[in-house]
């Protein structure tokens, strides 16, 4: 079912993204209990990336709690409390941050469930901003979800709609098991129509085809959803685009993307992370070996071109993957 | 009602009780690992038996405990089952993890148990988290991490204890000096004259007891779970204690002389609450005898319960990955369920 289908038989209403992921936040606050938010002025002050906003007024401190400049030190108190019976959802702020944290996300939170024969689950939301496009230079801009993705038990998704936004949080915060919503800091003013019922939600592990097409496939993510149905509209009448957003980085449904590649026999893939060993290489890796003699043309990548982001707006125009570059790729191949 | 407490005469011979099967569990332990049916690493808790021992006697047993590399003393101490443990050792199926842990990772969380840990200092920010959930839902029980002189050094624990006293959580933070990180003495680690003076930085109680006498440990932890109950937040206490072999077996130890080791061993933490036990008309050497024959027995049983145990089968590589599977993994299942023999991890 495309992801247009899916949301006709739902009542909707149109919000931003960062208005999406808060009412996800809201509702799963109001639903359980045991779950509660940290992290970097998430409270008063409303987080930095203006997402849980008056979340702290509504909950209080005990539920939408701040917490000390101290990465490591409260995602791995989020794991020990995930451990033991409450279901915290992090804000980790930017992406950038995972490395300050990574020790306790590596070796505690990714490993318990399976070093102690899975007698333990580790119900923990981490959520962290992705991408460049402000101008924020290297250590606030990164796109890092290949690493977590990469790293055996953890979940990992990257929403680029408002209503996927809302439904993969909330299967987060909903799971049993580790989860990492990368969200790109780019799309927080994107609008979209989002389903309004409580129970919304997009099950982990289950793409979206956003738009259907006969000729070339473009599996995006994040930013890249939005500006490749651009390319498509654009396009539309000369080359016919379907546009998949995997939603789900980890685990990822690969029998929706085989499928549109079996149909088109083209594929490119947009993606921020860097080009290098990572996700692009994982999604055309399980593409060819599912589709293989369904293809037509080389796949063809769109990402970071393995560089850190840099500050200057020509610089990080360079190299920030756009609309302009899928569509350069889709030219390349049809 | 705690395990065991040292308020009553029953409750003394069972700690002392604990610290012969720690004594005893290790020792086997080290001779199994020699004789190579161990695999991997082990780190011996011979000679801090009274910390551990001390500590959980303090404890209530649905209290949580983070514990490190050094934990088959903290599990027994927490009233884990020896024949459990043992298994797990010898990489069986019946062991705490099913095998998939081993001597560094032995976890039973219903017990309180949260893990021993393979990296030095990540306990701490557990244990914290523990107190969270502890405050958070308003139980009655408290999170103690046992760590090392060497993990005082790590980032991490400083942000542990920081938020936990920040937030006046339940939770104790229990240092076992015993005078070397891995292969460096604490002087060449540390500025400060005592550990527990760094619970300054934090505004929180920090003592130094003697780890080598059980009573002192348990008196300190006693304490220090009272103030956590009563919502006066957490407690450094600092164990001065010392380990008899090395940091882990195999270790040469060049980093030390006998006659150091033989100091310590004078102070031995068994012996001298055996003593104490006697000269109370609590325990007579005959007495003392039998338990040690026990706790013989029950390692013995341990080790003949993991010898006889079965090997896991190799796809149960494949579970406890995820509460909820996913289809990267499971194919690697699928395949050696119907096709037999080795995958490999050839993605095919």
């Amino acid at each position: 079912m495309t992801a247009q289908a899916e949301l006709e038989r739902e009542e909707t209403e149109t919000m931003t993204v960062r208005e999406a992921i808060r009412e996800a936040l809201r509702e799963e606050l109001a639903r359980d209990e045991d779950v509660y938010i940290m992290g970097e002025d998430v409270g008063a002050f409303g987080g930095v990336l203006e997402v849980t906003g008056d979340l702290y007024e509504e909950f209080g401190e005990e539920r939408v709690r701040d917490t000390p400049i101290a990465e490591a030190g409260y995602v791995g108190a989020a794991t020990g409390a995930a451990a033991t019976g409450t279901r915290p959802v992090i804000e980790l702020m930017f992406s950038d941050f995972i490395g300050v944290s990574m020790e306790q996300i590596m070796n505690q939170m990714a490993k318990m469930r399976y070093m102690f024969g899975g007698k333990t689950e580790i119900p923990v939301t981490v959520r962290a901003t992705e991408g460049g496009g402000m101008g924020a230079a290297s250590q606030h801009s990164g796109t890092v979800h290949a690493w977590i993705s990469h790293f055996p038990g953890l979940k990992a998704v990257a929403p680029g709609t408002a209503a996927a936004a809302k439904g993969l949080t909330k299967a987060a915060i909903r799971s049993n098991d580790p989860v990492f919503v990368f969200e790109n800091k780019m799309i927080y003013e994107q609008q979209g129509d989002v389903p309004t019922d409580e129970d919304y939600i997009v099950p982990i592990g289950e793409a979206a085809v956003e738009r259907e097409g006969e000729d070339v496939t473009v599996v995006a993510t994040q930013r890249l959803v939005g500006e490749s149905l651009d390319v498509a509209d654009r396009l539309a009448g000369d080359v016919s685009v379907e546009v998949i957003d995997p939603r789900s980085l980890y685990p990822l449904d690969t029998e929706t993307i085989a499928e549109s590649l079996r149909k088109t026999g083209r594929m490119v893939v947009a993606d921020e992370t860097p080009l290098s060993y990572g996700t692009h290489a994982e999604i055309i890796t399980r593409a060819q070996e599912e589709a293989f003699f369904s293809l037509d043309a080389p796949i063809q990548r769109v990402g970071t071109p393995d560089t850190h982001m840099p500050f200057s707006t020509p610089l990080e125009q360079e190299v920030l993957p756009d609309g302009e570059g899928v569509e350069n790729a889709i030219r390349r191949i049809t | 009602m705690a395990n065991y407490t040292l308020d009553t005469e029953d409750g003394r011979l069972e700690a002392l009780r604990r610290m012969l099967t720690i004594r005893e569990f290790d020792t086997k332990a080290g001779e199994y690992f020699a004789d190579g049916e161990i695999p991997g690493f082990v780190h011996l808790y011979i000679g801090e038996e009274a910390v551990g021992v001390g500590t959980c006697a303090a404890l209530e047993p649905d209290d949580y405990i983070t514990s490190t590399h050094r934990g088959h003393g903290h599990c027994i101490a927490k009233g884990l089952d020896t024949k459990l443990m043992m298994a797990e050792l010898f990489g069986k199926r019946s062991g705490y993890c099913n095998g998939k842990g081993g001597s560094m990772h032995i976890a039973d969380v219903d017990a309180g148990m949260l893990g021993a840990n393979g990296i030095v200092g990540a306990g701490p920010p557990l244990a914290t988290g523990a107190a969270l959930s502890i405050d958070y839902q308003d139980r009655d029980q408290v999170a103690l991490a046992f760590l090392g002189d060497g993990a005082v050094a790590q980032g991490q624990v400083h942000e542990a204890v920081n938020m936990a006293s920040t937030w006046n959580l339940p939770a104790v933070f229990l240092v076992e000096n015993n005078k070397y990180g891995e292969a460096t003495p604490v002087e060449k680690q540390h500025n400060v004259k005592q550990l527990s003076d760094t619970a300054q930085a934090y505004d929180i109680p920090g003592v130094t007891v003697d780890g080598m006498d059980v009573t002192a440990v348990t008196e300190a932890v006693e304490e220090a779970r009272k103030r956590a109950r009563a919502g006066d937040g957490p407690t450094m206490i600092e164990a001065e204690t010392y380990r008899y072999n090395g940091h882990y077996e195999g270790d040469e130890q060049n980093y030390r002389d006998e006659e150091e080791v033989a100091q310590w061993k004078e102070r031995d933490a068994i012996e001298s609450f055996k003593e104490r036990l006697i000269d109370r008309g609590e325990l007579t050497e005959a007495e003392f005898e039998e338990l040690q024959a026990e706790v013989e027995d029950e390692i013995a049983d341990a080790v003949e319960y993991a010898q006889n145990s079965d090997l896991p089968e190799p796809e149960e590589a494949y579970e406890d990955m995820f509460s909820e599977p996913v289809p990267e993994v499971e194919q690697f299942a699928s395949r050696l369920r119907t096709d037999g023999g080795s995958s490999g991890g050839d993605s095919r």
